[in-house]
């Protein structure tokens, strides 16, 4: 424990975390991704009205979240790194207790136990472990050199393996693997070894199936299966699958025009508004619209490892990365399962879904970067 | 443990960094394998997705075309469509079907019959395609579904025209029915213009003119959303109805000819001799063709089959009967001239005829003969004994030709399906149908209309009209007006060649038949204010033994003779003409003659008389 004091000592970089210093610099914001995320919430909110069936209500509420999130945001940004990895392991546990909550506390919707109800406000205790696991892995490495050592390696995967086996039983497998990700980007730019990397690869290999016999639901599998042959139950499982690309192709270079795309403004297109509005996008301005978007998430994602890069401490690269890759992973689930590569998972596409707190999380993770940013003009 | 590695934040760094690197890296290429995918699937496939999206998008509806109406000549409804409601259910909408059908069960009451036939059809469909479950709903039961509906997911109540037939019995077999369309006739009807369609003409003039009656099925190109309801029309192709059938069909004649038959079994035709249009057709017993539209339950269908009187049968163009003497002026005819007799040729009578060489007696049906007759004579009085002498003069061959020319032994080309032909028989015919030669006595019992010689009774009006038009050969047809084309009527198939003194000689016989005193048909001349030519006929059901007498009394009633009558009418001037039989009747001349009469005196007061009646006929 000692050592490890001395270490944080020796990192400690001359001149940070000072109070005055802080108050000097006045607003922390990022322009660039200032100016991104405005692009996307409007280009969002664009989209959500034609996948509502022009429902103003679903397109103010998603306004108001928006304004909130980037409130949520520009607050976060004005906090010093140093105290949020001071915070890492409060969080954290925070985290936890309320993901433990859930299964007595939690309100049941589509077969899941997900959300705790919080008087006016719904909440998915698996939002905050999207933060806290890169936060506390970032933390725990940091403070230690790198590479990490196998022990290291270990604990690590101890903290991630709670929650995500928590959201894991809820169940929610996307989730459950998505915020492990988020804290597997940690220990991979902290120089997870390549054994490691390929011994993990190879556990998760054996483990397969196992999963899909004994952890797998049936509709996970279904999930499964119909991704691999979606016409195995057309009207069933692989009538989302069917709808969503048939929506997207059809959609050609240009598209059919905004609030013309018929698949979607005809119902074909199940949870058009939510997990399914990239297919709306592609269907009505063409691939042209989804190469803008790839281009938009692609911006945003290589300005956020751009501030990792700048980053002065390891904790705040670690953390800047890891929140700009897991941002990239929803993008990548997303769209990948909703052209038909990857399996069903409940996974948002960030700024065009529907739904508030997947939205203020993401504007946190975008504070976060805002005040890495903040922390690198300092210097 | 090993010792902690010396704090190094320049390695650190390094190792940072590069790891960064390389997810950028990743993140880049996790881009482009997106990118390649949305390319994919939006411009490589993208033709085969667009016809996808069409194709959710855009349901064609068929619009079927409401069925061509009939009338009679004077605009009589005869067919008409009806406005009714068929309740249907979308198998892919319902669920849980046996709960639905169950609930259903407790509102309208759905026989067997309809649940054995909602499993049947709902075998072979298109899906989402409705499945008639009850045909005609009342209106009771309408309201009762329309209450529930929200309990009944995939019910369809449809408002569609419903084939009636006002007249039920009376024109049952002339204008037939139309009914579901079957298996066999799915595979050979166009199914691009029998969508939306569900019956088909089966019978009668439904079947005949079926083509026309149809008309042309339209389309309403229509967008549906995911859950099947139609959001707008796009594109309407409106159905062309079917044509209307104008029959020369006169309904009072109709009305007039049944009841003139009664509670007989039987059949009547009767010709309108210059156009060749059917007045009035008539079999009896008859059935109500309207249970036919719905469907009929299989107990009711059983019991018209099973029925003694064969209500199914259309007696007027499939019954096929010995004509007996009604042939008789025909073949007076041919022997005339073919010079087998001339006019003055007297042949005695003695009760009997035998051929050469024989001692088999042929019997004349008067017991002591009638003397020595000539051709005039001989048709008044029906004698057979001069009949059997011509016929033998004849010959088969030559008697079959003439039999042919005056339409025996072959359809008579109504437009009607399923008319008999007949039997005109000569050596050719029996080698094949029997398989045996000819022998002279065939040619005896032919030559009096007996023997293997059949006829309908429309082929008896039929000849009637040809020798009312002196061999015009005349042929019957029931529509004068198929949509706005007229028919070019009348029909001829050519004429029969005769010296005018034979014909006069026969024509004026067969007025002497009703209004000589030794007429057979004597009977119906009482009161007569114009002239009918006839000929009774008396066939025999039932073979007597050589030396049995006939004995009406005797004879079980299904096994007594038909009778059978010819006429036509105004004699001097034909408009009309008939034929008609009463089954197992007894003779021609009480039972059938006095029916033509009635027949032929409505037409004369409708068309001649003072009552103002319509002369559509005479004009």
């Amino acid at each position: 424990m000692q050592r490890r004091a001395e270490y944080v000592r020796a990192l400690k970089p001359p001149g940070a975390g000072l109070y005055r210093a802080r108050r000097r610099r006045g607003l922390v914001v990022d322009l660039p991704l200032l100016a991104l995320l405005a692009i996307a919430c409007a280009a969002g909110l664009l989209v959500l009205l034609s996948a509502s069936g022009h429902e103003w209500g679903y397109v103010r509420r998603q306004a108001v979240f928006m304004a909130l999130g980037f409130a949520a945001m520009l607050a976060v940004a004005q906090v010093e790194v140093r105290t949020l990895r001071r915070f890492a392991p409060l969080v954290y546990v925070a985290g936890l207790v309320l993901l433990a909550l859930v299964p007595w506390f939690g309100v049941e919707a589509k077969g899941a136990r997900r959300w705790l109800d919080l008087g006016p406000l719904r909440f998915q205790p698996a939002e905050l472990l999207k933060i806290a696991n890169p936060l506390v892995v970032a933390a725990f490495l940091a403070a230690r050199p790198l590479p990490p050592r196998w022990w290291e390696v270990l604990a690590a995967a101890g903290l991630l393996a709670v929650p995500a086996v928590l959201v894991g039983l809820q169940p929610d497998l996307g989730t459950a693997i998505l915020i492990f990700a988020a804290g597997f980007f940690a220990l991979f730019l902290a120089g997870l070894e390549k054994r490691y990397l390929a011994a993990a690869g190879l556990l998760a290999l054996a483990a397969a199936p196992l999963f899909w016999f004994y952890l797998l639901h049936d509709y996970q599998r279904t999930r499964i299966l119909t991704l691999l042959d979606p016409q195995r139950d057309k009207l069933g499982a692989g009538w989302n699958i069917i709808q969503s690309t048939t929506a997207i192709g059809s959609g050609g270079w240009f598209g059919k025009g905004w609030q013309r795309g018929t698949q979607s403004q005809l119902d074909f297109l199940p949870e058009s508004h939510t997990d399914f509005i990239v297919a709306v996008l592609a269907e009505e301005f063409g691939l042209v619209g989804v190469l803008a978007l790839i281009a938009l998430y692609l911006l945003l994602v290589l300005r956020g490892l751009a501030i990792a890069l700048g980053a002065r401490s390891t904790f705040a690269r670690l953390l800047a990365g890891s929140l700009a890759l897991t941002f990239f992973v929803y993008v990548f689930v997303n769209l990948g399962m909703v052209a038909g590569i990857l399996p069903v998972v409940g996974v948002p596409l960030p700024f065009f879904s529907y739904g508030g707190t997947a939205l203020l999380t993401l504007f946190v993770g975008f504070g976060i970067l805002m005040a890495v940013a903040g922390e690198r003009k300092e210097s | 443990m090993k010792p902690a590695p010396f704090p190094d934040p320049e390695r650190d760094r390094r190792v940072v960094t590069r790891r960064l690197l390389a997810s950028g890296l990743f993140v880049l290429l996790g881009c482009a394998l997106l990118a390649a995918r949305y390319y994919q699937l939006q411009v490589i496939r993208h033709q085969d997705f667009a016809t996808q999206s069409e194709a959710n998008r855009v349901h064609v509806l068929p619009l079927p075309p409401s069925r061509g109406l009939i009338f009679d000549r004077n605009g009589e409804l005869l067919a008409d469509n009806r406005p009714g409601f068929t309740l249907s259910v979308v198998v892919e909408r319902a669920g849980d079907l046996s709960g639905l059908l169950a609930r259903l069960d407790r509102l309208v009451d759905l026989s067997d019959e309809e649940l054995a036939r909602f499993e049947r059809l709902k075998g072979r469909r298109k899906p989402y395609e409705p499945v008639p479950l009850r045909v005609s709903l009342s209106e009771e039961e309408r309201s009762r579904i329309a209450v529930e509906e929200y309990r009944l997911p995939g019910v369809e109540v449809t408002a569609e025209l419903i084939r009636h037939y006002p007249h039920g019995p009376l024109l049952a077999h002339v204008v037939g029915y139309v009914g579901r369309i079957n298996e066999r006739e799915l595979e050979t009807l166009d199914p691009v213009r029998y969508s939306g369609t569900y019956v088909v003409g089966k019978t009668g003039l439904e079947k005949y003119y079926e083509d026309a009656l149809m008309g042309e099925v339209g389309y309403e190109y229509v967008e549906t959303n995911a859950r099947g309801r139609v959001m707008r029309v796009l594109e309407r192709i409106p159905p062309a109805a079917g044509r209307d059938l104008v029959l020369g069909l006169d309904l009072r004649l109709q009305e007039a000819a049944w009841e003139a038959l009664g509670d007989a079994r039987g059949a009547l035709a009767m010709l309108d001799v210059r156009s060749g249009a059917v007045l009035a057709l008539v079999s009896k017993p008859s059935f109500d063709p309207n249970p036919f539209v719905s469907g009929i339950d299989a107990a009711s269908y059983r019991a018209l089959l099973e029925s003694p009187g064969r209500p199914l049968f259309h007696r007027a163009i499939q019954g096929q009967y010995p004509p007996g003497s009604t042939v008789k002026p025909a073949f007076a005819l041919a022997a005339l001239a073919e010079g087998a007799m001339g006019l003055d040729t007297a042949i005695y009578d003695p009760g009997y005829f035998t051929l050469p060489g024989s001692s088999r007696r042929y019997r004349d049906w008067r017991k002591g003969g009638h003397g020595w007759v000539d051709v005039h004579d001989a048709i008044v009085q029906s004698c057979d004994t001069y009949f059997y002498t011509a016929g033998v003069r004849l010959g088969i061959e030559r008697l079959a030709r003439w039999g042919r020319a005056f339409g025996l032994g072959e359809p008579t080309g109504i437009d009607l399906p399923g008319e008999s032909a007949g039997i005109m028989p000569d050596r050719a015919w029996k080698r094949a149908a029997k398989g045996r030669p000819w022998y002279p006595g065939d040619t005896v019992n032919a030559s009096i209309g007996q023997g293997y010689v059949l006829a309908t009774p429309l082929q008896l009006a039929v000849m009637a009209a040809r020798l009312a038009r002196r061999g015009e050969r005349l042929v019957p047809r029931l529509a004068l007006r198929v949509g706005e084309e007229p028919l070019a009527l009348p029909l001829l198939a050519g004429r029969i060649e005769a010296p005018e003194a034979d014909w006069d000689a026969v024509l004026d016989a067969m007025v002497d038949v009703v209004h000589g005193p030794r007429g057979t048909a004597k009977g119906i001349a009482a009161g007569l204010s114009y002239t009918i030519a006839g000929k009774t006929g008396t066939a025999q059901v039932y073979s007597l033994g050589q030396e049995e007498t006939y004995d009406e009394r005797r004879v079980a009633q299904h096994r007594r003779d038909h009778a059978l009558f010819i006429a036509f009418a105004p004699a001097e001037r034909p408009e009309v003409a008939l034929g008609l039989i009463v089954e197992n009747g007894g003779h021609g001349s009480s039972a059938a003659a006095p029916v033509a009469r009635r027949v032929l005196d409505r037409y004369m007061a409708l068309y001649h008389g003072d009552g103002g009646a319509s002369d559509a006929a005479a004009r």
